[in-house]
Parts: structure tokens; C-alpha cells; sequence
């Protein structure tokens, strides 16, 4: 293989500082992108957004709850409502 | 082996031409200004995004610069002082210093919205507009009051600041911005009235050509007292404090006596000692918003009213 010789061109030299400057300037951007990013995401700001389905934690808080149910109701047929339904009926 | 050489013209941009297109002497104002207002507001901001937030402010004050250095190349070739700005020059060709004011202008809205809040981003792109638009295009140069409304752009950066931290404005950057909004203009008489640029030539309406230097100097002296109410009010808000206070009275008392000096004296009289009195009021007018805004930053880290 012939190695040709690296012969630099002026326009080059001329650009040299433009080229290194621009180098500089996006790595300080990527640098400043990253660090915002690792500060907002630690900050704990809005990480979830709007996926095609509902979720119930994307949700606004209910300013109303219902209230718990202190008496659960057990379905019909099962051994928990046929012994509330007998506790019932021993009344 | 031929050697291409584009043109013999001038030399070609380097990477300080591109910085200089941002105006860095008019930036370091506004990046003091807008840390300030930033800093003192009452929500405190994460140090890193406070960072980033004056880094684009101030990108977007350095990018409505590109755009003037673009629209008032013609200005800046006639006048002595700006002949040497990248654009008159040769340097930098005009439409890519409209290219780097456009590009500079969207980058830096849009990553202060995301840094900080979209109503600082939109009252960052507002003050662009401002100064490019309202201030270079269309009053420049058809009104002498054009320092006033300059003035205004230059005004905004603390306000923008404060939007950064609250997302809103309030009566303190309301006060900050009248601050620096009086101060700009007996600042610019007074350098207009010894620098003696040939405005008249470059066709800009500067107060000191249109109505003459007895006008301007009673302009300075006007302004300082409509300056000094504004800056002791600012003291008694919650940003205020009897540091502050007594720096802002200092100063302005300094300030009144300045621009009595300036408007007692004939044209004969300053040229007989060579613009002494214009002079050093000039440089007590840096020191006055410099001062008042260190004093806003130290009575803030040491509590105020």
C-alpha cells in the first residue's frame, strides 16, 4: 500500500479554531443536557406520562374517597356468605 | 500542486468572531442581572438548573445581539467604534450572522423552557423580539429616545430570572427592571456627550445630534431623579434590607450630584477639561447598577427586612 504523505491544507489551519471551538461548545452541550436530566429526573418531577391506557396512578387525587367499607359484603354461595347468611338467620 | 485559495478578501472568521457577534460585554450585564433576579426570588432553584437557566438567558441576550450586528452592519461600518465588529468588517458574512441570531434565538427559548418554565422561555423570546425588532428595526432609527427603549431590552434579564424561580413576575423585578430601565439612558448621554460619534453620518437620531448637548445634559439630569425613587423603593420590598438601603442612598445621592454637575456645565467648560465630569459620571454608572444589584445578592444571603 502507498502511504501518501499528509500534507495539511491551509484552509484547514485557517479553520482550526473555528473546529475546535464548535467541538467544545457541543461536548459543554451535551454535558448540560445530560446534568439536566440527571437533576430534574432526581428531583422527582412528572416521570410518568400518558400511555394509551388508563392507569389509576396517573390519576388526580379523588378530593372525595369513598368511604372504606367496614361490612364487606361476601358473594353469594361461598362458605363466607353461607356463614354470615347463618349468623344472620340465627338472629 | 495547485493551491486553491478562495478569495484574497479578508481573513476569514475565527471562533472569537462568532463570540463576538454574541455581544460578550453586553452579556455579562445580563448574566449578572438575571442570576440576581434568579437568585433573590423567593423559591429557592436547584443550583445546576439556576446554572443553565443564566446560560440561556444570556445565550438568547447573545443571539438578539447576532441579529443587531446583522440588521445595523451599515451603521457599524460608518462609526469608528463598531467598525471592527465581525460583520462591517468582512469577517463574518451578514446572513450568517442572521443565521446564528435565528438558530441561537429558538435554541436558547426552547432550552430555557425546558430548564427552567415556559413563561420565563416566552419572556425570554419577547425580549429577543424587543430588542432585534422594536428596538433595532423599527426605532433606531427614527426616534432619539431609541437609548430609552433600548434600555428596555436590557431590562428584562433580571425579570426573566425571577420568572425562572416563581413563574411569574411581582413587584420586586417590576422594581429591578425600572432600575435598570432609568439608569440606561443618562448612562448613554453621558457616553454619547464625550465619545462624539458621527451619528449624524450613520443616520441613528442620537439625542445629543438632534436636540443638542444642552438638551441631552438636562435628559442625564431628569433621569437621575425619576432613577432614585425607583431604586430606594426597591429597598423597602421584601428583597430589601438596611444593607441594600444604604448602598442604594449612597449611590444615588452620588448619582443626583453627577448629573447636577453634568447639567450646570457649558459645552465650552467640558471641553476646557477635556469631558472630566462626563467622564467620571460615566464611570460611576457602571458602579451604580453594579453595586445595587451585589448589594441585592448580599442582602439576600444575609436576610433582609
Amino acid at each position: 500500500m502507498v502511504m501518501l504523505p499528509q500534507v495539511e491544507h491551509e484552509l484547514h489551519k485557517r479553520r482550526r479554531s473555528r473546529n475546535i471551538g464548535l467541538l467544545v461548545v457541543l461536548l459543554g452541550f451535551v454535558a448540560l443536557v445530560f446534568g439536566l436530566s440527571v437533576v430534574k429526573i432526581t428531583q422527582g418531577d412528572m416521570m410518568q406520562g400518558y400511555d394509551h391506557r388508563p392507569r389509576a396512578s396517573m390519576l388526580p387525587a379523588d378530593p372525595n374517597p369513598p368511604a372504606r367499607n367496614s361490612a364487606p359484603v361476601a358473594a353469594p354461595g361461598t362458605p363466607a356468605a353461607e356463614q354470615g347468611g347463618a349468623a344472620e338467620a340465627g338472629q | 500542486m495547485a493551491d486553491i485559495n478562495a478569495y484574497e478578501g479578508p481573513a476569514e472568521a475565527g471562533f472569537g468572531d462568532y463570540v463576538a457577534l454574541l455581544k460578550p460585554r453586553v452579556m455579562s450585564l445580563v448574566v449578572f442581572t438575571a442570576f440576581v433576579g434568579l437568585w433573590i426570588a423567593p423559591q429557592p432553584v436547584n443550583p445546576f438548573v439556576a446554572f443553565c437557566a443564566v446560560l440561556f438567558i444570556a445565550l438568547g441576550g447573545g443571539a438578539s445581539g447576532a441579529l443587531n450586528m446583522w440588521y445595523d452592519a451599515d451603521i457599524d461600518a460608518v462609526m469608528k467604534r463598531t467598525a471592527g465588529r465581525p460583520v462591517p468588517s468582512g469577517r463574518v458574512a451578514p446572513d450568517e450572522a442572521l443565521a446564528v441570531g435565528i438558530a441561537l434565538s429558538g435554541l436558547s427559548v426552547m432550552m430555557l423552557g425546558l430548564a427552567a418554565n415556559w413563561f420565563a422561555a416566552g419572556f425570554l423570546a419577547f425580549t429577543i423580539f424587543f430588542y432585534a425588532v422594536v428596538y433595532t428595526i423599527w426605532l433606531k432609527r427614527s426616534t432619539p429616545q431609541n437609548i430609552v427603549i433600548g434600555g428596555a431590552a436590557g431590562a428584562f434579564p433580571p425579570m426573566i430570572g425571577w420568572a425562572c424561580a416563581t413563574g411569574g413576575i411581582g413587584l420586586e423585578p417590576l422594581l429591578m427592571f425600572a432600575l435598570i430601565f432609568f439608569w440606561t439612558p443618562p448612562h448613554f448621554w453621558a457616553l454619547a456627550l464625550f465619545m462624539k460619534e458621527d451619528y449624524s453620518k450613520a443616520g441613528v437620531p442620537m439625542l445629543t445630534v438632534t436636540h443638542g448637548r444642552k438638551v441631552t445634559r438636562r435628559h442625564i439630569f431628569a433621569y437621575t431623579l425619576v432613577l432614585a425613587p425607583f431604586a430606594i423603593w426597591l429597598g423597602l420590598t421584601s428583597v430589601g434590607g438596611p444593607l441594600y438601603m444604604a448602598v442604594s442612598v449612597v449611590l444615588n445621592a452620588l448619582f443626583i450630584a453627577g448629573g447636577w454637575r453634568i447639567l450646570r456645565r457649558s459645552e465650552e467648560q467640558a471641553q476646557a477639561d477635556g469631558y472630566k465630569v462626563e467622564k467620571r459620571y460615566f464611570r460611576l454608572s457602571l458602579y451604580y447598577t453594579f453595586l445595587h444589584f451585589l448589594a441585592l445578592l448580599i442582602q439576600h444571603w444575609v436576610g433582609g427586612w
